[in-house]
Order: C-alpha cells, then sequence, then structure tokens
C-alpha cells in the first residue's frame, strides 16, 4: 500500500499556520477534557475486567483525537452511528460516565438492559448514538437510509458513521456507500484505520492504496487524515458536514492512527503487533499532540493537565462505583422489547421461566406473577 | 492506456461503427477474423430462434443476449483452452465457442432429460464442464466470488490457468463484487473480471446504478488496474482481453474489464423495455451494431463475399432448427433426479420422501418407466 | 491416549487433515499468527506456511464465496467463521450455492467444504456471540449440518466432514471448547456422520439433544436416576442428514421424550423431532414430548443463565414427561 500524505493541521510546534477551528477556548478545553476523560475511561474499564467485575472492553488508547475531533463536528441535531470504539464520541456530546458505566455492568439501570455486551451502547439524548451491533458494517446502511430520511423530511441532520479499517470489507460498506453516493446522502463516513482488524494487518485488508481511495468507486470525494491530529480530523468532518448539509452528499474519511492495545480484552497484541510499532506510534500520541497546539495558544500547562485528570478520574471512579452498586436487570428484561407488545407464546415461556426461578429460589423480587 | 509493463497497450477501439478501421490492427490471421464472424453470427441466430420458441410457448424463458454478442465473443475468444469462463445470464454465446454442443445449449432451454443440468435449472443457465463453463446460479453476483476461489486454487496448485469472471453492470452494487474483489486484489489471483455494461439492470440505468458511471474506476478501489473498451467492436474486446489475461497468467494479478455495450432487447423474455427507455436510445445502439460493423470491416478487406453472409446464417438456422427439432422429441426427466445429486448419495430421508412421492404418482398414474421406489 | 479439551481436538483434527491432505487449506479472520480468536487453528501457520492457513479480509461473504470456488477447483476449503453470528454475510452462498450447486449442475459441478464455527452460549457474549442458528442451516437441502459434543466426537467427526464430498457445516458449541476434556487418539480416525451417539442408557425417558446440552442433559438424567427414573440420553451429533431410525428407534423404548436445545423454540429442531414422532411413532407414545429450549427471544447478556436451559429446566421436562 504506497502511503498518500494525510492532511495535518497541528505542526511539530503545536502551530497551525492561520487554520482557524471555530472553537472558543471552553470548547477547545472541553475537546482536551473529553480526550483525557476517554482515557481515564478507557483505564478504569480494564481494571475493571481485569478484576473481574466485567466481563469485556474495548482499548481506546491512541485514537482519542479521531473520535473527539470528528465529534466535536457534529451538531445535537446529527446522528451518530458508532463503532463499538467510540467512546469519546458519546462523552463529548454530554453523555454521563455513568450511564456509560452501566452498560460496562450489563446492570439494571443500562439503556439495553443488559441485553447487549459491554461496550454496546446506545443513547438518545443529548444526541442520538445508535444502539451498537457487534457484526461489522451492518450499521452503515442504516446510517444512510436514516441520512436519507432526514433528507426527504426536511430535516437538517448528518449522519455520522465510524467503522474501522477491517469494516471496509464487509458488504455493509459496500452497500452504504454505492446507495449514498446514488441518493446523495447527507452521511459522512468516517473509517477509523487504526492499522488492524484484530490481527490481519491493514495491508492484508485490501490491495488498495489506503482506503480514502475506495471513495472513487462510488463517486464521492475520499479524503485522508491524520487521526492523531484532532484539528486535522475535525477540519475534514467539518467540511465534509458542510458538503452534506448543502445537499452535495456524502464523504468518506480515512483517520490514521494506531490501536495502542489489543483488540479487547480478550486478545493479546504481542503475538503479531511487532513492539517498535507500538513505541513508534507512543511518540505521536494524540492528547500530546493537542497540548502543544493548546500552550501554544496560551491555554496549557502542566498543571492543567494534571488538575484535569484528577477530575475525570473522580469522575469516572464514581460512575463505576455508582454502577456497580445497581443489580442485574429483572427476569422480565429477557421477554420485553423483542416486540412491541409480547405476544402470547412469549408470555408463557416467560411465565414458565418466573415459574422455574422462583422455585429455584433465584428469581428477582416482584411477586409469583409474571410481570408482565 | 498502459496496464504494466508486460502488457501492451490496450486501444479503445479498432473498428469505428461504420466497420473503418480506427487504429492500427494486430496482424491477424484471415481464418480466424472469418471464424469470429461466424461465432457472432451463430450467437444472433441462435438467440432469435430462442425467442421465436419462448413466443411461441415452447420454452419458457429467454435473457436475449442481441447487440452483446462482440462483447462476449470478443473477450471470450481471448481465452485459452486451459483458461474457465464464470458467467451471467448472457454468455451462453460464447459457450457454443468455446465449445458446447448446440445440442445441449438447446436441451438446457427445453430444460428436458438431455440437460447436463438434468432440467433442474430455468432456461438459460448453461454449463460445459469440458470447456470450464460452470453452471450459474441466477442470484446475481454470487459466481464472481467462485472464480475467485477457483482463480486462488489455480494459483495454489501452480497451474496456469486465467479465470474470466463475468458479470453485469447492475451485480457491480452486488456482494460478492465487493468481497470478491478484494480478495482477488489481495491474492492476486490470476482473474480478469469482465463487466459487461450494457446501461441497464433490467429497468435501473446506470445513473440509479452508481454515482461512479465509470464502472473502470471501481478498480483503483482493490488496487487492481481497469479499463474500459468499446463493446460492440469485437476486436477491441478481444485485444484488451488478450492482454489482461496475459498479464493476469504471467502472475500480475487481477484486472477489470468493462465492456461497454447495450442490451438491444428487454431485460428477459418476460420484460418491456419501452416502458423504461426512449426508444431515441435503443436507435441510436441499433446504429452501432457490433455485427454488421464487423461485417463491413472483413468486406472491405475482403475476406466475405457479397452475399456470403446470408448463406453462413442460412446454414447455421438450419443446423439450429434440426437440432430444435432433435430436442423436442427429448424423454421426459425420469423423476428420480427430484431428489438425486442433493448429496454424493441419496440419503435415507429423501429416499423415503421420494417413495412417499412415488406411490403417490403410481396411483394416479404419473409415473413413467424407471422411476421405481428406492432401497430404504 | 493423549487427555484434550475440545478446542485441542479440533485443532489436532485439523492439523491431521492438513497433513494428510495437501489439499486442505484453513483460512478465515484471524486464523494465521494469533491462531483464531479461541485459538482453534494455533499453531497450524507455523506448521503448515502461510499458503496453508491464512487470514482473509473481514468478510464472511468472500470467504464462502471463495471457498466454493476453490472446492470445485480442487482443492478441500476448511472455512472459519469467527462466530456463527458473523455468517450471515455468507447466508447467501452458503444456502444458495453451496449446497445447491450439486443439484443444479446435474452432478457436474460440487463444493465439498467445511464452515467451521463456534456457536452458542455461556461465554457472556450477549446477542451476537452467543446464537445457535443451526434451524436456519437444516432446513437447507444439500447442505451437512455436524455438531460434536466431546472431544473424541470433533476430531473424528471434522476429520470425516472434510473428507465428506458435500458441503458441511460444522457447528462447534464454544461453552465446551474448554469444559470438557476426554480421550483422543492421535493420528487419523473418523466418526461417521449422520450417527447418533447414546451417551447414557436408560429405560424410562429419551432425552435428544447436542452440542453444549449434553453435559446438562447429562447431568439432569443423573439427577433423575437418584429419584429413580432411568434416562436415556442421545447426542444427535448429525442434524442434517439425521439417523432417522436411531430416533425413532430410541423413541420407541421409552415412549417419553424431551428434547433440548440452546436454540429458540419455535420451528427449532426440537420441532422437526416433535413432528417426526408425530408421523412415525404416535403409537408408542405414553406422554406428549416436550421441548426444553432457549425462549423465543433475542439472546440476552446478563441473564443469559436463565435463557439457556440449565439441568433443573431439563430434569423438570424429564420428571413431567415420567409422571404424565
Ligand atoms: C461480520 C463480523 N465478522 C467478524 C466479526 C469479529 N470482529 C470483531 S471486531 C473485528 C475487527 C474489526 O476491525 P476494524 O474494522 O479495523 O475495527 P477496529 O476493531 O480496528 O476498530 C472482527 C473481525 C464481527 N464482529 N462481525
Ligand atoms: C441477488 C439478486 N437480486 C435480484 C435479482 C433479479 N435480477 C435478475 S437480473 C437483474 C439485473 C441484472 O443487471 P446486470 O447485472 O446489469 O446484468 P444484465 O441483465 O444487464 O446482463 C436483476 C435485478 C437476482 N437475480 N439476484
Ligand atoms: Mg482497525
Ligand atoms: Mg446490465
Amino acid at each position: 500500500m504506497k502511503a498518500t500524505e494525510p492532511l495535518q493541521v497541528i505542526d511539530s510546534k503545536g502551530g497551525v499556520n492561520g487554520y482557524d477551528p471555530g472553537l472558543s477556548e471552553d470548547e477547545l478545553m472541553h475537546c482536551y477534557r473529553t480526550m483525557l476523560a476517554v482515557r481515564a475511561f478507557d483505564a478504569i474499564c480494564l481494571k475493571l475486567q481485569r478484576s473481574g467485575r466485567i466481563g469485556f472492553s474495548i482499548p481506546n488508547e491512541g485514537i482519542e483525537a479521531t473520535q473527539v475531533g470528528a465529534a466535536s463536528a457534529m451538531k445535537k441535531t446529527d446522528w451518530i452511528f458508532p463503532s463499538y470504539r467510540d467512546f469519546g464520541m458519546a462523552l463529548y456530546h454530554g453523555v454521563k460516565p455513568v450511564d456509560m458505566m452501566h452498560n460496562m455492568f450489563g446492570n439494571a439501570s443500562d439503556n439495553s438492559r443488559g441485553r447487549q455486551m459491554p461496550v454496546h451502547f446506545t443513547f438518545v439524548e443529548p444526541i442520538k448514538f445508535v444502539s451498537i451491533s457487534s457484526p461489522i458494517g451492518t450499521h452503515l446502511p442504516q446510517a444512510v437510509g436514516a441520512a436519507f430520511a432526514a433528507q426527504r423530511r426536511g430535516e437538517d441532520m448528518v449522519a455520522l458513521c465510524s467503522f474501522g479499517d477491517g469494516g471496509t470489507s464487509s458488504l455493509g460498506f459496500h452497500s452504504a456507500l454505492n446507495f449514498a453516493g446514488v441518493w446523495k446522502a447527507p452521511v459522512v463516513f468516517l473509517c477509523q484505520n487504526n492499522g488492524w482488524a484484530i490481527s490481519c494487518p491493514a495491508e492484508e485488508q485490501t490491495a488498495s492504496d489506503g482506503f480514502a481511495i475506495k471513495a472513487d468507486a462510488y463517486g464521492m470525494p475520499g479524503v485522508v487524515v491524520d487521526g492523531n491530529d484532532l484539528l486535522a480530523v475535525r477540519k475534514a468532518v467539518v467540511e465534509a458536514t458542510e458538503a452534506a448539509r448543502a445537499g452535495k452528499g456524502p464523504t468518506l474519511i480515512e483517520a490514521k492512527t494506531f490501536r495502542m492495545g489489543g483488540h479487547s480484552t480478550s486478545d493479546d497484541p504481542s503475538g503479531y503487533v511487532p513492539k517498535e510499532v507500538f513505541d513508534e506510534w507512543r511518540k505521536k500520541d494524540p492528547i500530546k499532540r493537542f497540548e502543544t497546539y493548546l500552550a501554544a495558544s496560551g491555554l496549557w500547562t502542566p498543571e492543567k493537565r494534571a488538575e484535569l485528570e484528577k477530575e475525570v478520574d473522580a469522575e469516572v471512579s464514581a460512575a463505576a462505583k455508582d454502577a456497580q452498586a445497581v443489580g442485574p436487570p429483572p427476569l422480565e428484561t429477557v421477554f420485553s422489547d423483542v416486540y412491541a407488545e409480547i405476544p402470547a407464546h412469549i408470555r408463557a415461556q416467560g411465565q414458565a421461566a418466573f415459574d422455574l426461578a422462583t422455585r429455584k429460589g433465584d428469581a428477582q423480587s416482584g411477586g409469583g406473577e409474571f410481570p408482565l | 492506456m498502459t496496464i504494466v509493463d508486460s502488457t501492451s497497450e490496450i486501444r479503445e477501439q479498432y473498428l469505428g461503427a461504420d466497420g473503418a478501421v480506427t487504429s492500427e490492427l494486430p496482424d491477424y490471421d484471415d481464418a480466424w477474423l472469418r471464424d469470429i464472424f461466424v461465432h457472432l453470427l451463430r450467437v444472433r441466430c441462435v438467440d432469435q430462434r430462442m425467442l421465436k420458441l419462448q413466443r411461441s410457448g415452447r420454452i419458457g424463458f429467454v435473457g436475449s443476449m442481441l447487440g452483446q454478442e462482440a462483447a462476449m465473443i470478443g473477450t471470450a475468444a481471448a481465452l485459452r483452452r486451459q483458461d474457465w469462463m464464470w458467467s451471467g445470464l448472457r454468455e451462453g454465446g460464447a459457450a457454443l465457442m468455446r465449445g458446447l454442443p448446440l445440442s445441449e445449449y438447446v436441451a438446457q432451454m427445453y430444460c428436458n432429460s438431455n440437460d447436463t443440468a438434468k432440467g433442474r435449472q430455468m432456461c438459460n443457465h448453461f454449463q460445459h464442464k469440458d470447456s470450464n463453463y460452470p453452471s450459474w446460479s441466477s442470484v446475481i453476483g454470487t459466481q464472481i466470488a467462485h472464480g475467485v476461489g477457483a482463480a486462488f486454487a489455480a494459483k495454489r496448485k501452480g497451474v496456469d490457468e486465467v479465470h474470466a469472471v463475468y458479470f453485469g453492470d447492475g451485480a457491480t452494487s452486488s456482494n460478492p463484487f465487493h468481497s470478491a474483489m478484494n480478495f482477488a486484489g489481495v491474492w492476486k489471483a490470476p482473474v480478469v473480471f469482465v463487466c459487461v455494461n450494457n446501461g441497464w439492470a433490467i429497468s435501473v440505468p446506470a445513473s440509479q446504478q452508481t454515482a461512479q458511471p465509470d464502472y473502470a474506476r471501481k478498480a483503483a478501489a482493490y488496487g487492481m488496474p481497469g479499463v474500459t473498451v468499446d463493446g460492440n467492436d469485437v476486436l477491441a474486446c478481444c485485444e484488451a482481453s488478450k492482454a489482461l489475461v496475459e498479464r493476469a497468467s504471467a502472475g500480475h494479478g487481477p484486472a477489470l474489464l468493462v465492456v461497454n455495450t447495450y442490451r438491444l432487447m428487454g431485460h428477459s423474455s418476460s420484460d418491456d423495455p419501452t416502458k423504461y427507455r426512449d426508444a431515441d436510445e435503443v436507435d441510436s445502439w441499433e446504429k452501432r451494431d457490433p455485427i454488421a460493423r464487423y461485417k463491413k470491416f472483413l468486406e472491405t478487406r475482403g475476406l466475405l463475399a457479397e452475399g456470403e453472409a446470408d448463406t453462413i446464417e442460412a446454414s447455421l438456422l438450419a443446423e439450429i432448427d434440426s437440432t430444435v427439432h432433435a430436442e423436442e422429441a427429448a424423454q421426459p426427466m425420469p423423476l428420480k433426479s427430484l431428489v438425486e445429486d442433493v448429496y454424493a448419495d441419496v440419503p435415507r430421508h429423501l429416499r423415503a420422501q421420494y417413495n412417499e412421492f412415488l406411490r403417490v404418482a403410481e396411483r394416479f398414474g404419473d409415473a413413467q418407466r424407471g422411476d421405481g421406489a428406492f432401497p430404504l | 491416549m493423549p487427555t484434550l479439551t475440545l478446542i485441542q481436538a479440533v485443532n489436532d483434527g485439523l492439523h491431521t487433515s492438513m497433513k494428510e491432505d495437501p489439499s486442505v487449506h484453513v483460512f478465515g479472520e484471524d486464523v494465521a499468527k494469533k491462531g483464531g480468536v479461541f485459538l482453534a487453528t494455533e499453531n497450524l501457520e507455523t506448521e503448515f506456511g502461510t499458503e496453508r492457513c491464512f487470514n482473509t479480509p473481514l468478510s464472511e461473504d468472500g470467504i464462502i464465496g471463495t471457498a466454493i470456488g476453490m472446492a470445485m477447483n480442487g482443492l478441500r476449503p476448511v472455512a472459519e467463521i469467527q462466530f456463527q453470528d458473523f455468517i450471515f454475510p455468507a447466508f447467501d452462498q452458503i444456502v444458495s450455492e453451496a449446497a445447491k450447486l450439486r443439484y443444479r449442475s446435474g452432478g457436474q459441478y460440487t463444493a465439498p467444504m467445511v464452515i467451521r464455527t463456534p456457536y452458542g452460549g455461556g461465554i457472556r457474549g450477549g446477542l451476537y456471540h452467543s446464537q445457535s442458528g443451526e434451524a436456519y442451516f437444516c432446513h437447507t437441502p444439500g447442505l451437512k449440518v455436524v455438531i460434536p459434543s466431546t472431544p473424541y466426537d470433533a476430531k473424528g467427526l471434522l476429520i470425516a466432514s472434510i473428507a465428506d464430498p458435500d458441503p458441511v457445516l460444522f457447528l462447534e458449541p464454544k461453552a465446551l471448547y474448554r469444559s470438557v476434556k476426554g480421550e483422543v487418539p492421535e493420528g487419523h480416525y473418523t466418526v461417521d456422520l449422520s450417527t447418533t451417539r447414546d451417551v447414557r442408557e436408560g429405560g424410562d425417558v429419551t432425552v435428544f439433544c447436542y452440542g453444549a446440552m449434553v453435559p446438562v442433559c447429562t447431568k439432569a438424567a443423573e439427577s433423575a436416576a437418584e429419584g429413580g427414573i432411568e434416562t436415556h440420553v442421545v447426542d444427535l451429533r448429525t442434524l442434517l442428514p439425521l439417523d432417522e431410525e436411531a430416533v425413532l428407534d430410541a423413541v420407541k423404548r421409552t415412549g417419553r421424550v424431551v428434547v433440548v436445545h440452546e436454540a429458540p423454540r419455535f420451528c427449532g429442531f426440537g420441532a422437526e423431532i416433535s413432528a417426526m414422532i408425530a408421523e412415525h411413532a404416535i403409537e408408542y407414545m405414553e406422554a406428549p414430548v416436550i421441548r426444553v429450549t432457549g425462549f423465543d427471544t433475542p439472546f440476552p447478556n446478563t441473564l443469559e443463565h436463565h435463557y439457556m436451559p440449565d439441568h433443573r429446566r431439563v430434569l423438570d421436562a424429564i420428571e413431567h414427561v415420567y409422571n404424565f
């Protein structure tokens, strides 16, 4: 794969060559704080997993700038169709860490009622953050459909659809980009090229010259950005959303970044990622990169980082503590939400399960009658 | 347009719409040039006869090749004996050129007991094992993946085989187009993808199929070259195909060849195209008729005498007619074929199902001789 | 004889087949260096090279579609789908192509191949790492569906599946990957497809099960025995084509039947067994057939232990048909 030079904004000294990110000081600091919060959330989840308190997590280190930069370009009326690695997009828009933690624990307060694995979040407020599905690529056509509907209904909405380098091989990628191109749907496709799809390196994922080039097959522009440069990601996504809002159709953005951990807590990357590669990417840490820019703008000191880290650490620790204290969802949640109304056969199965659980003594409180 | 160092330049066109030579021609053997004409004409004659049989209710369905003869014959003529052809709906004429006996072609259209597929497929789904022409399912695009897998197998076995995978413009939207082109790129599989862009996928025009109407540009998404040729110029089709077959055979990997042509008839015998497209468009393409163009070229070269084409046509039609007569008299399909070839051996539950079916068939007098029960 | 876990037996089976037959190729997502997410293909790349064991791009449709072409052209593909939940992008290629190729070509072209995939719950995988989709595939003539439940069977059935002339979907109960151990002979041996296995003898009640439900049913049968009910536990192990004779013989011996699977009940495999009994053995029956199954809901995460049939639910059913 030949390297296409990615778009960069923040240079090695923190300068931006006159680029105006269009963010107030508060907003810039919010971006920064969100990246720290992602890292803190990530770290505590890994700890919880190792100590057996949650079953699974997805490492996020290294990709914070891509997520936060992209999220910063979206309005509250926009929709996010995330992948399982997009903690930062939710946090940026004001999802509370504790609400994410409920999902990590699969407890009774979880929006998906403990039905999904950890990191499969779903939120409607403060932004549409659409329920994540594990099968890779399935959400891409859904994003196109949602954007198409908004367009038809005359709503100001852009769908930000995020997926990985591996996701470009999925069927959903092909169908979605093709349909979006034909329909000129207001979608921003964000391919987070973090180098790996579990153990498959990007070079073995496709023979094409990078991923952005795939856009041309669908008659849309393709852009490559440095995914560790928050402002470059933001710039590309802002431009893409502007084009989408102006009726010019979709854009594919490839953000080049790197997964600094394993694929998930069940994966050990040392068997397939050479150590030198980690070392090399560690030098390109996206948070440090943004700090150089903030420092050059007079917004940052090491003390500021320490202060914010303390805040976000406290916040995620409290979130974990609170979520851990919530019990499992009640048995009835196994049977509800399959259909709008519970059909008779499922009701009967639920009743039988409830009776048996009561006899075995492991039903939750709530009387003898199946409560639905 | 240069593809890789190892191949010659591929020209989009050799023959103008009037049959005049527009570009310097390779050295062709006169007999070969004449053979190509016979192949083209055979496709047209077979096609027209099949449509007639369909209209008179003798066969059920025809996917007409009218207008696409050069695209098919030209590209397939570049294949070597050992190469494979993975077809879609409209490449049956090329199968005839590659060795499918006309009788088997007609038997398949009748879906009768001489059909090598035992009448299980609908009409217009040919196969010919001897010339490496596998059976197509009706599901658009699926053969693309099979061709890539088979090409990969050839590479692994170290045999020199190129797999020409045919599909339509509509099929570029299908799943296997994406998966299999991607796999072929990564594996550098010896494949030539032939996209027969005939302007339509049933009633859907290119503009509604994709926002990238230059189909050849889709190749870059998979790291392979894409080439476009005039699909109504049989020599351009053949030369482009030959260059890409050589390239694949030399280990340089896959390529996408887009042949631009036009489907002059409806999608199939069940389709009325006047509902969705302009007569003007059809007229403009009729003027670019690939056979008339090639005929003029041969005449100008002195390779086809005045009236000779009519003689060839008459003899082709006579052969087709006698084959049709013979196939009309074919025996009915044995009932056992209902449950055979599901697995290598007929398993017990299918034998039992068949025996039960046969009991009823016999009771009502539907069973033929030879339709006896299976041992359980 | 070495004692192996079920996953080690799968690995051993792959190894044995690859050694015996150079046309066997193992591929899928993450099967090479990583050795598969469950390590079923561990060391195969090291031993047989990247030519014989390799990663593919992330496309199940591509994996199975190209496997068909490989099989048509003389290789023996053994494709891994990382989780059965992710097989659906390849549904078309399995159902419309692999399973129908022989028939539609009048026997001229065939697609002998094995699709291996871990299935079933028990690992806290939620909706998309837990499903039991066997019924979709058992509704597909031309396909064989095999599910082992012991290390011995896993290896023997896998080697037989790889040698089989037809496409085989080989569903591996991931809950048993490391939880069951057993003696497994070294080198080549096979277990015939379309045969059942008597897990436990008993003259009072018959329990049909497969995959991860086999140990559950065995435990239930042992509890039943303490209460004086002797249960015949039958591991179906090939669902399609099913050994109907063995099933009906077992039914006739007790006239009291429980069918157990993790998959949802409605149109599940238990429905087929029940129908078969209704058609061919109704006169032998002493009690209605009871199905103990997953619920007709998607698979949950936190409460998966309530979703999956456990030995108490099976015991409850055994007692019910016994006392009927
Ligand atoms: C259809 C499907 N196939 C396989 C998987 C298993 N799987 C989960 S994540 C993953 C790799 C994804 O890589 P990529 O798209 O690059 O995203 P990343 O994890 O790097 O963010 C695979 C193969 C899946 N979830 N869905
Ligand atoms: C998967 C699938 N979807 C739909 C169809 C119905 N269908 C048959 S042919 C066709 C259009 C194909 O167009 P194209 O690929 O351009 O080939 P052409 O018919 O023009 O040769 C459609 C939609 C099908 N056979 N398979
Ligand atoms: Mg990735
Ligand atoms: Mg077409």
